[in-house]
């Protein structure tokens, strides 16, 4: 059934060359993006749990925005509009963009900062569950806020998400599909490209619907191993199941690890 | 920078306001087929029927691990052949972009209510069911008229997020060339060259509408919490 992808296509290339490039892109976009997202999504997530009001409001602002434009949308500002309300000369230059970066640049910020606002809200529902007793202690060692947050909270907080933290990474790398629409060739673009060159549909859909199950898989192992590897000693296991989605939803965290409930 | 224009809004706007209808009525017609059929398969995994639940627990990792605009694709072409087989001529029976749409959100958006309804019905407490029991009503009524509702309400605030990035989602209807509202930007955007004021016109009314919505979900939230403290 797969046998057509390894005939050659009308470039000399076989058709698995074209599925494997677009899997490196869709990669190098989820792997590039994530990070982006998640020092952004920290940075932000801290912001809504500060009491500095012009911190908090920024913080809010943010998340509002970013979280309530679709994905698409999202990269169709960056990609079309972006060039043109900047200064003339930063546009032309971002139009000058060889092709595979004129799209891949727009659609990395456009997934990185789209996943940092729901990061943001993972990341202050873990703040918030934390127990009031730690900060208590903090300040009753004397630390400041700055080193409150820095050694005591955002460390704890950051292992208490990571169950939840697995669904927004399986949501970056699915939503790098929708960089096809602004013309970046990852993995679903190449799917359709062959089945438009072979019609072989079954086959080129079906062999990138495994690769992303594969994907799938992969990260949630990972997510799990460390998951595994930081988690708060004393703490129960928690099962990475969609308990977390519905819960990472909002401020309640009902995966938080028993032992931390009793302390509240 | 070339000065914004936004009269040629005001211009298309009758377009725009169709192209907005399409988007709410694949939301609604997603959200009620796909809350009923969702409600099922999480029955179907609930009740651990033989057979049937393994194929569903599959079909829900499958649809939520691969992206939605492959799922897009993927009907565009199976549903034509399938429909073709049940309707026992085994030739594709063409049905257009639109129908796709509709079949493919139905059934996409199904998978995810189920795995909220699923989690949902785990959370009812037991004592529901054994009073349920105690009062002699059948599996049928303490699930019609009992747990499901319970269920609903509880889960409320997460099935309406679940909508607001559904409603978000309808735009990706797009790489079928359909003309929702941001496919009817697009295209009066290739017509009349003005993408910025398009583009930045959708993304308002998307901000504005999600925002909305998203206020319910706090105050359904900010309620559920209430009456679960009051339990």
């Amino acid at each position: 059934m797969f046998g057509v992808l390894f005939e050659q296509a009308a470039d000399g290339q076989r058709y698995i060359d074209w599925l494997l490039s677009g899997l490196g892109w869709t990669l190098a976009l989820a792997f590039f993006g994530w990070w982006i997202a998640f020092g952004i999504g920290v940075v932000v997530g801290i912001g809504r749990t500060v009491h500095n009001r012009v911190f908090s409001i920024a913080a809010r602002l943010y998340v509002e925005i970013f979280r309530n434009i679709p994905v698409l949308v999202q990269m169709f500002l960056w990609y079309f509009v972006l060039p043109e309300v900047v200064p003339n000369a930063l546009g032309n230059a971002i139009k000058q963009m060889p092709p595979p970066w004129a799209s891949f640049v727009p659609a990395l910020l456009c997934l990185g900062l789209y996943t940092a606002s729901r990061i943001a809200e993972q990341v202050r529902a873990g703040i918030e569950a934390l127990p009031k007793g730690q900060i208590e202690a903090a300040s009753a060692l004397g630390l400041g806020s700055y080193a409150t947050y820095r050694y005591v909270i955002v460390p704890q907080a950051l292992r208490l998400i990571v169950p939840s933290l697995t669904s927004e990474v399986m949501g970056i790398y699915k939503n790098t599909s929708v960089a096809l629409t602004i013309g970046l060739m990852e993995l679903t673009a190449q799917a359709r490209q062959i089945s438009e060159a072979t019609f072989q549909t079954f086959t080129a859909f079906g062999a990138a619907t495994i690769i992303y199950l594969c994907l799938a898989l992969v990260a949630y192992q990972a997510m799990t191993l460390i998951d595994r590897a930081v988690r708060i000693p004393g703490t129960t296991p928690a099962k990475l199941t969609v308990e977390q989605d519905l819960a990472a939803d909002g401020p309640h965290v009902e995966n938080l690890p028993g032992a931390m409930e009793v302390v509240k | 920078m070339n000065s914004l224009d936004f009269s040629i809004v005001a211009q298309a706007w009758p377009y725009l306001w169709s192209g907005l209808l399409f988007s709410l009525s694949l939301t609604a017609a997603a959200f009620a087929i796909g809350m009923v059929l969702g409600t099922c398969l999480a029955l179907v995994q609930h009740f651990e029927i033989r057979g049937l639940a393994q194929i569903v627990r599959g079909y829900v990792a499958l649809i939520r691990s691969i992206p939605l605009i492959l799922v897009l694709f993927w009907f565009f072409f199976l549903v034509p052949i399938v429909l073709g087989h049940l309707s026992g001529s085994g030739r594709p029976v063409p049905i257009g972009a639109t129908a796709t749409a509709f079949i493919t959100f139905e059934l996409f958006e199904a998978a995810y209510y189920s795995e909220i309804i699923r989690v949902g019905l785990r959370a009812v407490n037991k004592g529901q069911f054994e009073a349920s029991q105690a009062l002699a009503l059948s599996t049928y009524d303490t699930y019609r008229h009992i747990v499901l509702p319970q269920v609903f309400r509880v889960a409320s605030p997460i099935i309406l997020s679940q909508t607001i990035i559904l409603f978000q989602d309808t735009s990706l209807v797009y790489v079928l060339s359909l003309t929702d509202l941001l496919g009817a930007a697009s295209k009066l955007a290739q017509l009349n060259g003005r993408l910025v004021e398009m583009y930045l016109f959708v993304a308002v009314v998307y901000l504005a509408l999600s925002s909305a919505a998203s206020q319910c979900v706090a105050i359904l939230r900010k309620r559920y919490a209430v009456a679960a403290a009051h339990r």
